[in-house]
């Protein structure tokens, strides 16, 4: 019953947010961008809702929420109830507040991770596919074999090694994530490379750098910014999952992996209290994944 | 005596989606076939041939509906017949041969099991006798190794090939209809006059009728016996095809034939340095030799025309020019001044002084970009012009290619249409002010009259710049209207170079003769002839 | 955690394209050339291996101090970093601990665990086997499940069911492991229908484990059959715009027909990437699982050692993830070629 409630209560928020966005965004848009909205799926403007949503909680999180991030305020696991209204964790914190909290701190560090990623990763591709040869064979090579080490596993490694603090989970995230970005930045690269445009102006004597401001990023801009979505899912996931298993954001910091962690034994009594920072994640990485798969399928559509 | 009816179209409209828009392909286009006719459809891209082709299959591609008219395929209403009898008929009573057929082959079958999925899946013969008559059509198409060939993977058979095997596969039924789709355009002309010879045959051997689709009027004169024009979805005009080609009715259709009457005027024999010298060049992809002791030059307002097939080694010669691919062997002199073979180890000057405009003007302009600076950039490089001047510049350039610079100078190519793209590459060219432009291929993706106007444009920009030309193309209607000189390449050698008009009248070597017969006329009879000649020889 | 649906793509459909233009234009015995081709792999395999061991061996050289100071931390006196240094053998050069510890490993000895003070590969041993067991478990389910879903998601393209389930499986795909799991506990072991922890003894038969590993199974399908799936689905919807399924279509051949006997043979090599890509991908998903349902595996053993900075058992068991992951591509190489007709059949 209480299954068949939630399912049923969820496809009705899902819809309403859904469509609340789609009408917002229609309005607030720019006549000719007007169109793009007005075709959006269901879930692509439930993902931009969603998004915007958590934005403003990150942003806002010492004005939003009720107590202080660390504050310990009495009994552990106290339930459901004013002034605590999704109860207490198993010091006696404000579990609405940290979860609030833990919007600035997973979602900021994730994004900080992905965005250093990216940089790293889409310049030396980028770079490599226009100098293309033995510098190009040899870095993708190397390349090639970090990459056929799992991302987790890898991650883990250099953890053990540098120690877990929020700057080697930063770095080390973002260093075994340039790697996929590489990958991909060269494969987009290699492909605008071989236009005839390139080679004009090759031929015409430009040098590397205007070559990559000018004739490369502006065309391969659309699939990089789809791929940073994806990223963005990717590391937002890892962190959660090592935070989750211990070794990432470390208490007491408010994350919302190590809020699982945490508080993991009340699932065995049928509490889901623990399961909110879990869908809190999973609801932020849907928003992205909707949005980029929403974007994927209008560039493909354009193309044909 | 008229033949009984088999096809009847009326009023056919098709439309095709664009984002969520429903915009018109065909407009309301009749046709009638009739037994064991051919009708040959012809028009320019865009112009609906395809589409309409196929709705004489009741089959609409992805992205395109059927919203209006009937079709009537003996006694049989393909609008209104369920999807399960109109599958019935494909393949078993209505044809289909594709342009492509290295494409439309299924890479992961062997010939002959395609051959034979359609017989057996419509349950005309089993699969033993679907195998022993492959076999005997494909000797009808006079492919080599009858009974082996169907046993091959598309991948190990050549594209002429193919395009008979694909006939061949389509004949399996003996349908009534079989609906050709360009199914020459991607072959060279001499693989093409094979395929033309024996696709005929087979039609009237078997009485089957057909619709043959093509943008080219002389190949259509050797196969049909009516003719449909087309024009954006519109029939334009329809008449059997003798008393078209001898008085066309309409502007649009006398236009098609205006085409190939535009030449240049005749310029006498050039004298002096020449502006480019290619001596003795071989160069090599890798260990493999694509060209072998290449010679020829160019002078000051002429253009030499570098002809061949596929391969050939053309565009090649055009990389070694540009300093693309350095030559193992041999030299560029440029004004009588060795070029460095590397385009890195030349000078900017150097690198001015020669420019060159691609094939798909698509892929050669930054699509990203807008006009002021594709055109400017050369422009600001080369001539160091900023500002005011530079803003001049790029104006007198757009006016020079006959686009007006206040409505053009912002838009991105995006929203130019093919042949301004193409124009655009012209003035990216002239931006340079260079002594030679390298034209390689550069109106073969476009319709016949908007290559008129560049050809026009290109003629009339030599006169005023006094500019060499080195004019790399397939087509050779368009050497015979535009060239002063040519070279005849084959297998990476020129074969024979020299003044047009010596060249096209009396070609010296059996190659040269082979290329310029095969190009087919507006002619009718202009196969049987040649066949019937070659055939002698033989 | 999860694979990015696109960039893999991308990335299986070169893998499968690579070795075609690189044989272009020569002739010979077809056979001859598969053999030298899949010869190539295997070398590049190795190579690959080497790499990895070099770089997991030598991540250790990237630390500013030795890894002594690093372990024991600041307060450490100079008798017990001595001591030690002397048990990890910090006092050789790095090429000779490097030596040692490949010849080591090779002979499948991985070291003395420094929490523990056994030998690693006891410790592996019967955790490896039940990892194994897992991810096996995983794969039966998703694989013939994810395949099937993605052609008939292919073949009803656009339709309800086709967008119904892109969505759930995007949804599935953004689901932190841990999640899915919880839930999966809170729906299915709340009421006691599956045990929300597994025990593995010696007692323990093929079927108990069958029940009892159930959930953690469970879990791991559902993550990885959504990748599996989305990503069949764009494969074959890939090849249906491809001028021969209009041909076939033009045949007269039925919407079955056509997907199953001209997309799908053509589609196999993509397909059989998909696979290695999430069989491998289940390797790392597991390690979470694993912690969630107390399962006794590899995954458990590596955080356990993470958490202790053990780091030797740590280096082990990314050699053996990392060979794991190395073998499962080498694997769809080999099978996306010869299942290609145009390597197989030479001109």
């Amino acid at each position: 019953m209480t299954i068949l409630l939630s399912i049923f209560i969820g496809l009705g928020l899902f819809f309403l947010v859904g469509f609340a966005g789609r009408t917002a965004l229609h309005a607030a848009a720019p006549a000719h961008h007007k169109p793009m909205f007005r075709d959006m799926p269901l879930t692509a403007s439930f993902g931009l809702a969603v998004i915007a949503i958590y934005v403003v909680v990150a942003i806002l999180a010492p004005v939003i929420a009720p107590f202080g991030e660390g504050q310990v305020l009495g009994a552990a696991y106290q339930p459901w109830a004013a002034p605590h209204y999704l109860g207490t964790d198993k010091l006696g914190r404000d579990m609405l507040t940290r979860l609030i909290y833990g919007a600035r701190n997973t979602v900021g560090i994730a994004f900080a991770t992905t965005a250093l990623a990216f940089v790293l990763g889409s310049v030396l591709g980028i770079w490599a596919a226009l100098v293309g040869g033995r510098l190009d064979q040899w870095m993708s090579r190397f390349v090639d074999a970090l990459m056929a080490i799992p991302a987790l596993i890898f991650s883990l490694l250099l953890l053990t090694i540098f120690g877990t603090s929020v700057l080697t989970l930063i770095l080390v995230i973002a260093a075994v994530d340039a790697t996929r970005v590489y990958r991909l930045a060269r494969s987009v690269a290699q492909g605008i490379v071989v236009m005839d445009y390139i080679e004009a102006a090759r031929l015409r004597g430009e040098g590397m750098w205007r070559l990559i401001r000018r004739e490369i990023l502006p065309n391969a801009m659309a699939p990089l910014v789809a791929e940073f979505g994806l990223r963005f899912c990717f590391v937002f996931l890892s962190i959660s999952a090592l935070s989750f298993l211990g070794l990432g954001i470390k208490p007491p910091t408010a994350d919302w992996g190590s809020m699982v962690r945490e508080n993991a034994t009340l699932i065995t009594f049928g509490d889901i209290t623990p399961l909110l920072p879990a869908g809190a994640i999973a609801l932020l990485t849907v928003a992205v994944n909707f949005v980029v798969d929403w974007q994927l399928h209008r560039a493909s559509g354009l193309k044909e | 005596m008229e033949k009984p009816v088999l096809l009847t179209i009326k009023g056919m409209q098709i439309e095709g989606r664009s984002g969520d828009a429903w915009h018109p392909i065909i407009k309301g286009v009749d046709l009638t076939l009739h037994k064991g006719e051919v009708l040959g459809l012809i028009g320019e891209s865009g112009a609906g041939k395809s589409t309409l082709g196929l709705a004489a299959m009741g089959f609409a591609r992805d992205g395109c509906r059927i919203s209006g008219g009937t079709i009537d395929f003996d006694g049989i209403d393909l609008r209104t017949a369920p999807e399960a009898a109109r599958r019935g008929l494909r393949g078993k009573r209505i044809a289909y041969v594709a342009q492509s057929a290295a494409a439309s082959f299924n890479p992961a079958h062997k010939l002959i099991d395609q051959y034979c999925e359609g017989p057996v899946v419509h349950g005309v013969m089993s699969r033993e006798k679907a195998e022993a008559d492959a076999v005997e059509l494909y000797r009808r198409m006079r492919l080599p190794n009858p009974e082996e060939i169907g046993f091959r993977y598309p991948h190990q058979v050549s594209g002429g090939q193919l395009q008979r095997a694909m006939t061949a596969m389509a004949m399996a039924c003996r349908p009534d209809l079989i609906i050709f789709d360009e199914p020459t355009t991607a072959l060279d002309v001499t693989t093409q006059i094979e395929v033309l010879a024996a696709i005929r045959d087979i039609v009237r051997q078997f009485g089957t009728a057909a619709i043959y689709i093509t943008h080219d009027l002389a190949v259509v004169a050797q196969m049909a016996d009516r003719i449909k024009v087309l024009l954006r979805g519109d029939e334009v005009e329809e008449a059997d095809t003798r008393s078209m080609l001898a008085a066309p009715r309409e502007d649009y259709t006398k236009s098609l034939w205006a085409v190939r009457s535009f030449a240049r005027t005749e310029q006498p024999p050039a004298t002096g340095t020449p502006v480019v010298s290619v001596r003795n060049v071989t160069a090599a992809y890798g260990t493999v030799d694509v060209l072998k002791n290449v010679s020829f030059d160019i002078h000051a307002r002429r253009t030499v025309a570098v002809v061949g097939e596929s391969g050939s080694g053309k565009s090649t010669t055009a990389r070694v020019i540009t300093g693309l691919l350095s030559p193992r062997k041999g030299e560029v002199l440029f004004n009588g001044k060795p070029l460095p073979p590397s385009f890195k180890a030349r000078s900017r000057e150097e690198l001015r002084q020669c420019q060159m405009i691609y094939q798909m003007a698509d892929t050669a302009l930054n699509p990203k970009l807008r006009l002021r600076e594709l055109i400017g950039r050369p422009a600001e490089m080369y001539l160091g012009l900023k500002g005011k001047a530079l803003e001049t510049r790029i104006r007198d350039l757009l006016a020079l290619i006959e686009l007006e610079p206040d409505k053009y100078i912002d838009r991105l190519p995006g929203e130019l249409s093919g042949g301004q793209k193409q124009r655009i590459g012209i003035a990216r060219a002239l931006a340079a002010e260079p002594q030679l432009i390298i034209c390689d291929e550069v109106t073969s993706a476009l319709d016949q009259i908007v290559q008129e106007g560049i050809l026009k444009l290109l003629d009339r920009l030599q006169g005023e710049l006094n500019l060499a030309y080195m004019f790399i193309t397939h087509d050779l209607a368009t050497v015979k209207s535009i060239a002063d000189e040519v070279v005849v390449m084959q297998h990476g050698a020129v074969v024979e170079r020299g003044p047009k008009a010596e060249l096209f009248a009396d070609p010296k070597e059996d190659y040269t003769n082979l290329l310029l017969s095969s190009v087919p006329e507006m002619d009718p009879d202009w196969l049987n002839r040649l066949l019937a000649e070659r055939g002698e020889l033989a | 955690m999860a694979p990015a649906g696109s960039a893999c793509r991308g990335l299986s459909a070169n893998a499968a394209q690579r070795p075609q233009g690189k044989n272009n234009g020569k002739r010979g015995d077809g056979m001859n050339d598969i053999w030298r081709m899949i010869g190539q792999r295997l070398l590049l395999g190795v190579l690959t291996l080497f790499i990895i061991s070099v770089v997991i061996f030598g991540a250790t050289e990237l630390l500013p101090g030795d890894l002594a100071r690093e372990l024991l931390g600041q307060s450490a006196t100079e008798e017990t970093l001595a001591a030690l240094r002397e048990q990890l053998g910090l006092n050789d050069p790095a090429p000779l601990r490097y030596w040692n510890w490949l010849t080591g490993v090779l002979q499948g000895d991985f070291g003395v665990s420094m929490a523990t003070q056994k030998p690693i590969s006891e410790l592996v041993g019967t955790r490896l086997g039940n990892t194994l067991f897992l991810a096996l478990y995983a794969a039966a389910l998703s694989v013939p499940l994810s395949l099937l879903l993605g052609v008939l998601a292919a073949l009803w393209r656009n339709s309800i069911f086709d967008r119904a389930s892109n969505a759930l499986a995007l949804t599935a795909i953004s689901f932190p492991e841990f999640f899915v799991a919880y839930i999966l506990v809170l729906w299915l072991a709340q009421t006691g229908i599956f045990p929300s922890m597994v025990r593995i003894t010696s007692a323990t038969t093929t079927g108990d484990l069958l029940y009892s590993a159930f959930l953690p199974a469970l879990t791991l399908t559902l993550v990885v059959t959504a990748h599996m799936m989305r990503m069949t689905r764009a494969a074959i919807i890939n090849l249906l715009a491809s001028p021969y399924i209009e041909m076939a279509r033009l045949k007269g051949m039925s919407p079955m027909r056509v997907v199953l006997r001209h997309a799908v043979p053509n589609a196999l090599a993509p397909i059989i990437n998909v696979v290695a890509l999430n069989l491998a991908y289940l390797i790392t998903g597991v390690v979470v699982v694993e912690v969630v349902f107390v399962y006794p595996g590899l995954g458990q053993l590596m955080i356990d050692a993470v958490t202790n900075r053990d780091i030797a058992v740590v280096q082990a068991i990314a050699l053996i993830f990392a060979a794991a992951y190395v073998l499962l591509n080498l694997l769809a190489d080999v099978l996306s070629t010869i299942t290609n007709p145009r390597l197989m059949h030479r001109k």
